[in-house]
């Protein structure tokens, strides 16, 4: 495969794509899934055969489009690939979509209703480099993800940019790690290009914990040549030849996606030896993860990966210097290796365009809670909280009142009303106790109890610690019964002072993100909201009439 | 040999390039606290009571496993670092069930001389008394998990030095153990070579010998492990 074919192949099949009357994409992404998408795409599929269409019009499933909320969409879309018309339909269910069948792709009139407006805000404020194909290809379809300009980046990087060139232009996008702490990637980059080793690797952390987050999920189940291509340009960056995609088990759509899509791409020289004819070879390897948030960390990853214990390690030694088998490894996370491919493509300077002074480019968050569109968005960094939750989230429902933001997820904090103005990005959110995290983004409105909240979170880590390092291991027992005693109504002053000198224990002492990070839901929520723990505590109440609290006082009362 | 220098506790000292700041203390007679490491051993850093604080570093290090570099500055013993140590060691005599008076390792145990050295005389923490088995499978052995603070010492001894790799640590968060094979009982282990390494080198009286009475268990060679380690790399036989 070279250049000329590369194009070819894209060309014709855009081509073909443009003389069909409609290309019906289907999402078949989780959410739409337990919405019964499969139903829908199977009467499609069978609407179209019955009337004989099936050279004229494609049918096919693709990946999470965003909308989960209103899932099933489907889209149809007509005419040549550039200039195409579109049709979003929400809400299918198998009934309606008899009707996009017979009335919009055979009669060619479509429906008024089940539409959902493209200049609606959530589409309209998004701006998706990540998700650019997502949604819109057929995932399992080589072809389809050629012909939205898959693996191009790399061919020209393979074939006119030496890895220096390549790991420039990813330093002047300014990209900083998605994984969660936003290390700036190109720095990470040239640590493990400039360390020495006889072999060197690459890995995708895909292991994505974080409870309510789904972004990368949706990344890798929904373009997964994006990620081998980002891996692959990573490894030439690096002098890596060889990579591996980390994915928890509990994501089987995107291990099979991810399995098809490196057979197709080795097929076609895309990944393997002398890939596009140049010296450089790389291979990809899935391996899967077994449902333990703390492999998410690096360390334990590698572990994981070599058949041992998922537990973390001290650093340094970092990856980079001694990592996968004891040699220098890269370590991303699938967002930020998605990325990659559009920089390459559209140089660094293009990137860095988009964004704020420190944190550039979008960002991808699965919006969940309280929220009008709870599903999957990309934004550019910047936009603020409000824009998020207000205009392309669409609002709270039932007319009840915002109270908090939860980002970042277990290492994450609780962002109060005050501060909805803020634009998100690693500093600002930094700055008011919580983090960017992996974009998890929880709405929570008045029905929300925030010591409930920080109990949540502190159960989750005192269930997911690995257990190597007291602090964490014991500590977190130690703050999850506080939190449980303050829920339940028998809290007391001084237990405010022990779950702060907990949290300053934990952060300051344990081994690993994990432990370290732990307290950080309960210290936004004291530092915003300690009128709620006091509600508790004196008045034995819960405000928002969640926890046992309140039902306690009741009983009292009477 | 190359020499870096450092200042501890605002002394000048000087270590040998690579040492870490564990045996940097240890060589300036500066008492760390440590349970986790023993020498010998490969270091894990996991007890995290040998923390310290490193001059222009957000970060605390954990001693055992920082390598000295030129110029460093460490505190050992302020007063936030004795505050974590003291709430580690009552996190731990929270965790299981540590009844001193009926325990063979009464007088000797390393858990009980943190505890007495950091000054601790009760503990701020919720018991969490859980029930763990105590496996008398193996003829010469126990097992008691009442007592077990995961230091992974036995782990290591046993994978490192006897070769076995009988011990490892099962399950997540407080449901820790450590296993013998696939958590087998200890005594139909086919790796176990009865070798008692790993009873001599628990800080605790997690592991220890058959027809120990309360406070029974005479102290653990701790120094064995230097002792065999000579023999082996230089053939010196002494003790
Ligand atoms: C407890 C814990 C869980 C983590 N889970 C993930 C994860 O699921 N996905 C991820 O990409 N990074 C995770 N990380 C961060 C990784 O250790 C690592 O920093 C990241 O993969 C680096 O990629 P980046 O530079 O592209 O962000 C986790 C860290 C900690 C401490
Ligand atoms: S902080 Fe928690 S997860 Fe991390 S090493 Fe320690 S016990 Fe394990
Ligand atoms: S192991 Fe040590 S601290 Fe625990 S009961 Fe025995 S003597 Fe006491
Ligand atoms: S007695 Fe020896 S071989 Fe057996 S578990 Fe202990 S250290 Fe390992
Ligand atoms: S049994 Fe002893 S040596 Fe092994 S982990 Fe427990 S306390 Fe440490
Ligand atoms: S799963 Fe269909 S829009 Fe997200
Ligand atoms: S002795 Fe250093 S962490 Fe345990």
């Amino acid at each position: 495969m070279n250049r000329e074919e590369l194009e070819a192949l894209a060309a014709r099949r855009r081509a073909a794509d443009g003389e069909r009357w409609h290309r019906v994409s289907v999402c078949c992404g989780s959410g739409c899934h337990s919405m019964g998408a499969e139903q829908v795409l199977a009467t499609l599929k069978g609407e179209v055969g019955a009337a004989g269409l099936t050279r004229e019009v494609q049918v096919h499933a693709s990946g999470c489009r965003g909308l989960c909320a209103a899932g099933t969409l489907v889209e149809v879309e007509s005419g040549p690939a550039d200039g195409a018309e579109r049709h979003l339909y929400v809400g299918v269910d198998p009934e309606v979509a008899v009707r996009i069948a017979r009335e919009h792709l055979v009669d060619g009139r479509p429906l008024s209703e089940h539409h959902a407006d493209p200049s609606d805000p959530f589409f309209a404020r998004q701006q998706r480099i990540v998700l650019e194909s997502a949604g819109r290809i057929d995932p399992e379809d080589l072809e389809s993800c050629l012909a939205a300009g898959a693996y191009a980046a790399l061919e020209k990087a393979v074939s006119e940019m030496t890895p220096a060139e390549v790991l420039a232009e990813v330093t002047a996008s300014g990209l900083r790690g998605r994984g969660g702490a936003g290390y700036p990637t190109g720095l990470k980059w040239s640590t493990v290009a400039k360390a020495a080793g006889d072999r060197k690797y690459v890995i995708c952390n895909g292991d994505e914990g974080d409870p309510g987050a789904f972004m990368d999920r949706s990344v890798l189940d929904g373009d997964p040549h994006r990620v081998l291509e980002g891996m692959a340009l990573a490894g030439y960056a690096v002098g890596a030849e060889q990579g591996y995609v980390y994915v928890r088990a509990e994501y089987p759509l995107a291990v099979k996606r991810l399995k098809i899509a490196i057979k197709q791409a080795e097929r076609l020289q895309l990944l393997g030896n002398r890939i596009f004819d140049s010296g450089f070879n790389f291979r990809v390897d899935i391996r899967i993860g077994a449902g333990a948030f703390v492999c998410g960390e690096e360390t334990a990853l590698m572990a994981s990966v070599e058949g041992k214990r998922g537990s973390p390690r001290p650093r340094p030694p970092w990856p980079a210097q001694r990592g996968l088998f004891g040699q220098p490894t890269l370590i991303n996370n699938v967002e930020t290796l998605a990325n990659v491919p559009a920089i390459v493509r559209r140089g660094g300077a293009w990137f860095a365009g988009i964004g704020t002074a420190k944190s550039k480019g979008t960002k991808v968050f699965a919006l969940a809670g309280k929220v009008r569109h709870t599903g999957l968005i990309e934004v550019p960094m910047g936009t603020t909280l409000r824009e998020i939750i207000f205009e392309v989230g669409g609002g709270i429902p039932g007319g009840r009142a915002f109270k908090a933001a939860q980002t970042g997820g277990p290492s994450g904090g609780c962002i109060p009303a005050s501060h909805l103005d803020l634009p998100v990005d690693y500093e600002s959110l930094a700055a008011v106790g919580s983090i960017m995290g992996s974009g998890g983004l929880i709405v929570m409105d008045e029905t929300s109890c925030m010591v409930d909240v920080a109990r949540y979170f502190m159960g989750f880590c005192r269930e997911e610690s690995c257990g190597k390092c007291i602090p964490c291991r014991a500590g977190t027992v130690q703050m999850h019964e506080l939190l449980g005693k303050i829920a339940a109504g028998r809290g007391e002053l001084d237990d405010l002072g022990r779950l702060e000198e907990l949290a300053d224990l934990l952060g300051a002492a344990s081994l690993c993100g994990l432990g370290q990070t732990a307290p950080n839901p309960v210290l936004s929520t004291l530092r915003h909201f300690k009128d709620e723990y006091l509600a508790h505590i004196e008045e034995r109440r819960c405000p928002a009439g969640v926890c046992g609290a309140g039902a306690r006082a009741e009983e009292v009362r009477a | 040999m190359s020499v870096v220098t450092l200042t501890l506790d605002g002394r000048p000292v000087s270590a040998r390039e690579g040492a870490t700041l564990l045996e940097v203390c240890q060589e300036s007679g500066v008492a760390l606290p440590t349970l986790c490491h023993l020498d010998g051993l490969s270091d894990v850093g996991a007890c995290r009571l040998c923390l310290v604080e490193v001059a222009g570093q957000r970060k605390l290090a954990a001693a055992c496993v920082t390598q000295a570099q030129e110029g460093m500055e460490i505190t050992t013993g302020s007063e936030r670092l004795v505050r974590y140590r003291r709430q580690i060691v009552e996190l731990l005599f929270a965790e299981r069930n540590h009844v001193c008076a009926v325990c063979v390792a009464n007088g000797h145990c390393d858990l009980q001389r943190l505890a007495a050295s950091l000054g601790i005389d009760h503990v701020r923490y919720a018991y969490q008394h859980p029930a763990l088995r105590l496996d008398a499978s193996h003829p010469r052995f126990v097992a008691d998990h009442d007592r077990c603070v995961l230091c992974t010492r036995c782990v290591r001894v046993c994978d490192e030095i006897e070769g076995a790799h009988t011990w490892d640590v099962a399950g997540r968060a407080a449901g820790c153990q450590v296993v013998t094979d696939l958590a087998a009982p200890w005594g139909e282990s086919a790796s176990c070579t009865g070798c008692g390494k790993c009873v001599q080198v628990c800080p605790t009286g997690a592991l220890f010998e058959k027809e120990q009475a309360a406070g029974g268990m005479l102290s653990k060679h701790r120094d064995f492990l230097t002792y065999l380690k000579n023999a082996r790399e230089k053939k010196e036989w002494l003790r």
